[in-house]
């Protein structure tokens, strides 16, 4: 990501006709960013673009529908915005896009990984290729491409492709048009006793923290959602394997023809379970069928709010 | 006779009232035989069936889930099967990923005079599952022993040992 003072030039120079502008800012420490509401003038000081600013920003925009926000995104946050303009619940009129070009952002479990200790890192660093962790006196030089999000492995999109004002120069991702991604051919090496016994496990650390729906930015129902519910009963508060699957698979169906793929789920789970392997494999299917992408063009009809007579790839099967 | 008398599996069918309850009521009046697997919940149009009442089927352990409205073109209700076909094809294709076997769910077209037809799809579908076994389980049954001490707490009035 590039432009942080064209970026900030920009925001000084839309701020009075807005109620805020959303950002990122750095968080407690040198590892963490966090998002920052800029209101006043002084506070575009603080703001940062990087490979640390993680968090989809659009999520924030349902619930400012009536205030004039500006919102900075990366590429797939801003498939997002589309979706969310698609289905008309933002108004465009009060949403200004400043669109980044990004480079892939940081997944910090990879990270943990490979310096084992999150704890105390002063500050990270890209330096092209690689990635400079500073740790008190001690320095790690790591390969960025090996803590990148799982997203950015296959990310085709890595410019917003909807925003009013662009910071920085497109870059392009042609190598990856078409490319699956590797999870999801690897886990269709297992058997399916094995892919069911595989979320039996992940789906009993999962602590039902809400924390995939919360950060996800396509779950607008928010305290209207069904798993809340007492009628109907999708779930009951016991925490059991059987309800925390319940959950994930009312969370992917209400994905489905929705879900862009923005991995905010993923990244925001407490537990690291893998759940956007199961919404590529329903995207998967979106894609083949009715050859849509979500997020790509406000104009685009939602695969599943419509129907053609004769299904071009659905064949009615013999008995 | 039922045909898998005694080692039956559950099966949940979800029928629309106006083709395939018919179809399958048809199959009964006409006194066909067909296997005793298949428990039907009658719902006004396939377009009714939220994909999420067959994964709860699933959840409850359910060996096989079997949809059925009327034929394209032929709904009640105009569209209603259209828009189904569409979520339900998206539903069979999201499946191998929970490591449910897709062919334990199937969708199909009955229409209300199609009793012959009816017998054959609740036939094959049963054999079918019979083949595949029975489901997977995302919770483990309760033992027999928990079973006697969740008699014996029912019986002294305290409910079950899990909501005191």
């Amino acid at each position: 990501m590039k432009g942080l003072e064209e970026l900030k030039d920009k925001i000084h120079e839309i701020l009075p006709d807005l109620d805020l502008v959303i950002g990122w800012e750095q968080g407690y420490d040198g590892l963490h960013a966090t998002p920052l509401f800029i209101k006043t003038p002084e506070d575009v000081d603080r703001l940062i673009i990087g490979p640390l600013c993680v968090h989809n920003l659009a999520t924030y925009l349902p619930g400012l529908k009536d205030k004039k926000v500006g919102v900075i995104v990366k590429g797939c946050d801003s498939r997002a915005v589309i979706e969310l303009l698609q289905e008309k619940l933002i108004n465009k009129d009060n949403v200004v896009i400043l669109g980044l070009t990004c480079d892939g952002v940081i997944n910090l479990t990879k990270l943990g990984r490979k310096i084992g200790s999150l704890g105390a890192v002063d500050d990270v660093k890209v330096e092209g290729e690689k990635l400079n962790v500073v740790i008190g006196d001690q320095q790690h030089n790591i390969a960025f491409s090996e803590v990148k999000q799982d997203k950015c492995e296959n990310c085709i999109y890595p410019n917003a492709l909807v925003f009013d004002h662009f910071i920085g120069e497109p870059v392009d991702r042609v190598e990856n048009v078409g490319a699956e991604h590797q999870s999801l051919s690897d886990f269709e090496g297992k058997s399916f006793d094995q892919r069911f016994a595989f979320w039996k496990h992940e789906m009993s650390r999962c602590i039902r923290c809400h924390a995939c729906r919360n950060a996800c930015p396509m779950c607008v129902c928010r305290d209207h959602c069904v798993a809340m519910t007492r009628n109907p009963h999708w779930l009951s508060q016991e925490n059991n394997v059987a309800e925390n699957w319940m959950f994930q698979m009312i969370h992917v169906m209400h994905l489905t023809g929705r879900c862009v793929e923005c991995g905010e789920c993923e990244r925001a789970c407490p537990m690291d379970i893998p759940l956007m392997l199961l919404r590529r494999q329903m995207n998967r299917g979106v894609r083949e069928v009715f050859d849509y992408e979500a997020g790509i063009d406000a104009q685009n009809r939602p695969p599943l709010l419509t129907f053609k007579v004769e299904e071009d790839n659905i064949s009615e099967r013999e008995w | 006779m039922p045909v898998y008398d005694g080692k039956e599996l559950r099966i949940v069918g979800f029928l629309c009232n106006w083709c395939s309850y018919g179809g399958a009521d048809t199959a009964g009046v006409a006194r066909f035989h067909q296997a005793t697997d298949l428990r039907i919940i009658r719902v006004p149009c396939s377009g009714r069936i939220d994909p999420l009442f067959i994964l709860k089927a699933f959840q409850g352990g359910a060996a096989g889930v079997l949809v059925s409205g009327c034929h394209p073109r032929d709904c009640h209700y105009a569209e209603g099967n259209y828009y189904a076909r569409r979520r339900l094809e998206l539903l069979k294709r999201f499946l191998p990923v929970t490591g449910i076997d897709p062919e334990r769910f199937e969708y199909t077209w009955v229409s209300a005079s199609e009793g012959p037809r009816w017998q054959h799809v609740v036939q094959t579908f049963t054999d079918r599952i019979h083949k595949l076994g029975p489901a997977p389980l995302l919770s483990e049954p309760l033992t027999d022993a928990e079973m006697v001490e969740f008699q014996r707490q029912v019986e002294a009035g305290r409910g079950c040992g899990c909501h005191i």
